[in-house]
């Protein structure tokens, strides 16, 4: 049977729990699972870190669509990398890594890196901060919603946070944040549930400016006093501190003046020696690029160029010190950026706000791969273009939270705001496997878009080998879905909708056509 | 060792590592008057100092102002006025004789609603500091209230705590003579100090001791009295006691519990005898008398001198300090017949008060504190009318200066709070490992949550800072002024750049955060309801942050 089919098959009945000794097992993806049993940690030692990445990542010059580079070259006349330049990932040879993330690229010919295309929400926001709030928060882009997706979860997690902590089965911070600010990422529902620590062995020493400053005045003596207090004070500091001194880091591969190496060689550090704490954040920072993101000379090169080569490093030396501590196998990580960027770059050698980017979920916990297309880059673009979204940030949310902390399904659907996301085979412990989310051909295909370019309307002619519930969206050039038939119940064949594009504008469109694991996207345009 | 005892452990060894004397005062400026660069960061100073919180507008409008006119206008009590608590809670227990929203303080004793009046009066007590006007009245009503304590809890009637605070509030910028004699025969410390229970068959020295040693003369080398000079003091003061039958209670004497024979002093008061007298003003006459006697002892001025000066500018008073500042000082305050005013002028107005060296010294007294933060950000309290959640608000800046060392009303002991006293740590007493995280607390609560009471959350609005402020759509400029505003010290390059990563994380540009205030004030902008969320969120997230900084915590 091939696995396409088993997993079909599975999903009709074995999604059901396998109990086994007692516990609670989902299918696995890939291994055996008896295999996966042995190797896999328990859940409560797991960890999760995340990578904020601020300013809005050119995800088009991270995760570079080869099958594209025509129309590519087009758009991005100043910022193109050299084709010939492109890292190549093993088992494609339609995508590559930016040439700076060598490291990044042995990760993943490793099977250490789950690469997922195009992730960003339905109508996207260009505002730094609203995005990242909306990223945080997970909510809709029209929603404030002033909690974190991990403080909700981790407020479930730790009833009567922080009344009852620490305590003897939860002595440590319960999250997290390498840095001065603790984000919107950690508020729970009632407090914030991360804390900041710029640097383990001396709390609020970057908040606080420098301490064991002269003492030369009264104000001098009083404030030392005051700061040396906040220090001894803070109920985590004691626990912190010591897992800092036990802690280790034994990779040589971590850079010096890498600020993402230096802040993820402290979680790994607080990772070893022993702290309970599930979740960190880390930032790096300079990824607003509007102008001369690369060298012209060499575009390989350039402060884009450099952030993705930090970013690598960073990851690559972070893994390979959990590999050495032996810590890997419950450790994964993953990156983020608040949008992407336009496709087109600008007159200015750069590229301005845009909206969906790929991104990284990195660990020997993943499924190796890629999930969803290179986005479609048209032939010719505007401005304003933008990649659309093929999938939602918070399918990646539903993912790390029902297939790394095990939440059941029901309380992931709470914790986003009673929506449902579907998974994605992020996980090896996903009852899908990234193959099969890949193998679109025979599942869904779009067959003809027509007439294009087009005014009033279009004719979407498309087939399903398996029937079940198929949605359609248009997006327009910035990204915004303009156009969402819901999901609805269609057979084995072909089939013909006509969509109405009355009141568009003109420019690049996409067409989607969705199933719950598979989207497959057309260009048109409208004139 | 547990938790707490190895934070107590810590605690008790950081404060004795930094009670050591560490550096050697290097000042010699004294009462000259200012004469240097008078700018916000001046006025913010005298402010600070002088006021519970000082608004921006009231740093703005006093920078107009010379370094007197300043003084003279944080002095004058012309417009002041003095509200009296009232009744908040009919809707609880309800009050036949006083109306909602009127003063029971007049009304007569009713033992059933005394707890809501105690209530009320301890609210109240908090809510003068809280909605002070532009005096120094309240800082001074607070210095007095240390300076001759009485304990709310331990006062018989609710209206005996409101007549104590009453001649505080009387006296406080007035004649100090004029003070003593008052509030030795205020009820609440006749009951306090046991002065009700002193008779010439059973004199009770309490009072006539701490008169000389707290009120008056002080524990300093100079002051000799004796012990027979105390019980000499008891002597005069036999036959007050508290007269019950009058609404409200009220002073009574009787001159056939008094003393009358005559009283003569130790040769530490030049032998002075106090001639006995009998009849209805027997007590008051002979008073007269003993506060006379007291005060012509050059160190009264000095002691008190000395409790303002470490109230006013720091705790440490060295033998520069003593020569420039302290005895010129003690001599305005007996050149000036003992008038409170003409000390004050003259220590405000020094270039000694202004001296870089006695800035940003002074560690907040919890009421400082909180009373403080309520006032500089101006929150609003509810509905005027609404006396109930008003006295809500009240109780809950109350309770947490209680929790964090500060009882108001009731301070621990009839030498006053022991910041204020006691060597060799003074007001780091105030902070400890409880103390400043409940400090920082307060502050985030008011910040990011908000205290609910009925319908209405007493929360800051960010809005009212940053609209006073002149380049908010600027993000650098915002920094500065809002830590300029908050912060007795500039911060380091790398304390601001840090805060700027709230506004604009990343490093991503400036004008990400113009163009969101831009869009939050206009609320025909496409944006509007995003970025006024935004926008608002980072004002709190900053606000909170630089509160955060331990300079937060210095004045």
């Amino acid at each position: 049977m091939k696995r396409r089919l088993f997993l079909k098959a599975a999903a009709s009945s074995s999604v059901l729990p396998i109990s086994l000794n007692g516990m609670s097992l989902r299918t696995f993806g890939k291994e055996s699972f008896f295999s996966v049993l042995g190797k896999r940690a328990n859940v409560s030692d797991r960890v999760l870190v995340i990578i904020q990445m601020n300013g809005g990542n050119d995800g088009l010059n991270m995760v570079i669509p080869i099958d594209q580079y025509s129309n590519l070259s087009k758009a991005r006349t100043n910022i193109l990398i050299d084709q010939k330049k492109v890292l190549a990932l093993n088992g494609t040879n339609k995508t590559g890594l930016h040439p700076k993330m060598d490291g990044l690229q042995n990760m993943f010919n490793n099977g250490l890196v789950n690469t997922i295309q195009a992730v960003g929400y339905p109508q996207p926001n260009f505002s730094h901060f609203r995005a990242t709030d909306i990223w945080n928060s997970a909510s809709d882009s029209d929603k404030v919603v002033t909690t974190g997706w991990i403080g909700r979860y981790l407020d479930k997690r730790y009833v009567n946070y922080p009344k009852d902590y620490p305590n003897a089965t939860m002595p440590d911070p319960v999250a997290i944040q390498i840095g001065s600010m603790v984000p919107l990422t950690f508020m729970g529902p009632n407090v914030s549930m991360g804390m900041a620590i710029s640097d383990p062995a001396s709390f609020y020493n970057l908040l606080d400016g420098n301490t064991g400053g002269s003492l030369n005045t009264p104000s001098d003596i009083e404030l030392a006093y005051i700061r040396e207090l906040t220090q001894q004070t803070n109920q985590y500091a004691s626990v912190v501190k010591m897992a800092a001194s036990k802690g280790k880091n034994l990779s040589t591969k971590y850079v010096k003046g890498n600020g993402l190496c230096n802040q993820l060689k402290i979680v790994a550090k607080l990772i070893s020696g022993g702290l309970k704490t599930p979740v960190y954040m880390v930032n790096i920072g300079g990824f607003d690029t509007h102008s001369d993101q690369t060298d012209s000379a060499d575009t390989s090169t350039g402060s884009h160029a450099t952030l993705m080569q930090k970013l690598s490093e960073g990851i690559s030396a972070f893994q390979d010190d959990l590999k050495l501590l032996g810590a890997s196998d419950r450790v994964v990580g993953m990156t983020y950026s608040e949008f992407g960027r336009r496709v087109q770059s600008n007159a200015s050698g750069g590229t301005d706000h845009g909206a969906a980017a790929p991104l990284f979920v990195f660990g020997e916990a993943v499924q190796p791969g890629i999930i969803g297309k290179n986005p479609t880059i048209p032939n010719t673009t505007t401005v304003n273009d933008n990649v659309p979204m093929q999938n939602d940030f918070r399918q990646i949310y539903a993912s790390i939270l029902q297939d790394w902390f095990e939440v059941p399904s029901t309380e992931v659907k709470a914790l986003l705001d009673n929506q449902d996301f579907n998974t994605l085979p992020i996980f090896k412990s996903n009852a899908a496997s990234i193959e099969d989310f890949a193998d679109m051909v025979t599942q869904i295909q779009i067959s003809q878009v027509y007439p294009n370019p087009t005014s009033d309307f279009i004719h979407l002619k498309f087939s399903s080998d398996g029937g079940g519930m198929l949605s359609i969206s248009v997006f327009d050039p910035l990204g915004n879905r303009v156009i969402y038939l819901e999901p609805k119940v269609y057979g084995i064949g072909e089939f013909d909708e006509i969509l109405d594009l009355r009141g568009l504008r003109k420019g690049n469109y996409f067409v989607q056509l969705s199933s719950p694991k598979h989207q497959v996207t057309e260009h048109f345009m409208v004139y | 060792m547990d938790r707490r005892e190895f934070l107590s452990f810590k605690k008790t060894s950081l404060q004795e590592d930094f009670g050591k004397p560490k550096i050697e005062r290097r000042t010699t400026t004294g009462l000259a008057k200012y004469s240097g660069t008078w700018t916000k960061q001046e006025v913010a100073h005298l402010l600070r100092r002088t006021l519970f919180g000082p608004k921006l507008s009231e740093i703005n409008s006093f920078a107009k102002k010379t370094v007197s006119e300043a003084v003279d206008s944080l002095l004058d009590t012309t417009n002041y006025v003095f509200n009296p608590p009232i009744n908040h809670y009919q809707n609880q227990t309800a009050d036949a004789a006083v109306p909602y929203g009127s003063t029971w303080v007049n009304a007569p004793l009713n033992v059933a609603l005394e707890p809501n009046r105690k209530y009320s009066v301890k609210a109240w007590f908090w809510s003068l500091p809280a909605k002070q006007t532009t005096s120094i009245m309240e800082k001074m009503i607070l210095f007095w209230h240390n300076h001759m304590p009485t304990q709310m809890q331990d006062t018989p009637v609710a209206s005996l705590c409101y007549t104590y605070v009453k001649v505080l509030n009387d006296y406080a910028l007035g004649n100090y003579k004029t003070l003593l004699k008052q509030m030795t025969v205020d009820p609440s410390m006749l009951y306090f100090l046991n002065g009700r229970l002193n008779t010439k068959k059973a004199p009770d020295e309490n009072y006539g001791r701490e008169l000389q040693e707290l009120f008056t003369l002080g524990k300093g080398p100079n002051s000799k009295y004796t012990e027979e000079d105390v019980k000499t003091a008891a002597r005069v003061l036999t036959g007050f006691s508290i007269n019950f039958t009058t609404t409200p209670f009220s002073t009574s004497f009787s001159s056939a519990n008094h003393d009358t024979t005559d009283k003569t002093f130790s040769s530490f008061y030049n032998s002075t005898k106090i001639t006995g007298r009998t009849g209805v003003f027997a007590g008051s006459l002979e008073l007269d008398d003993m506060l006379n006697m007291i005060l012509s002892v050059d160190e009264v001025s000095k002691h008190i001198c000395r409790k303002l000066y470490q109230y006013f500018v720091y705790f440490d008073i060295d033998s520069n300090t003593e020569t420039n500042v302290i005895e010129p000082l003690a001599k305005i305050f007996r050149d000036n017949n003992y008038e409170i005013k003409p000390v004050l002028k003259a220590l405000l107005e020094s270039e000694h008060f202004y001296d870089n060296w006695n800035r940003a010294c002074v560690i907040k007294d919890p009421v400082t504190h909180q009373a403080g933060f309520v006032r500089q950000f101006e929150m609003p309290f509810p509905a005027a009318t609404d006396y109930e959640a008003n006295y809500q608000v009240y109780a809950l800046g109350s309770y947490y200066g209680q929790i964090t060392q500060m009882n108001l009303g009731d301070p621990p002991s009839v030498a006053g709070w022991e910041a204020w006293y006691q060597m060799p740590l003074y007001h780091k007493i105030w902070l400890n490992s409880d103390s400043l995280p409940k400090r920082n607390q307060f502050q985030d609560y008011l910040m990011m949550t908000g205290h609910k009471v009925k319908s209405f959350n007493f929360i800051v609005d960010p809005w009212k800072i940053s609209n006073q402020f002149s380049k908010p759509k600027d993000a650098d400029s915002f920094i500065q002024e809002a830590s300029d505003f908050l912060l007795a010290l500039p911060l380091s390059s790398s304390q601001i750049s840090n805060l700027k990563e709230i506004l604009l994380p990343g490093g991503i540009p400036d004008y990400n955060w113009s163009d969101e205030y831009r869009a939050a004030l206009d609320s025909g902008d496409p944006n509007h309801a995003n970025s006024l969320a935004t926008v608002t969120s980072k004002m709190r997230n900053l606000f909170k942050s630089i509160m955060n900084l331990s300079e937060y915590q210095l004045s």
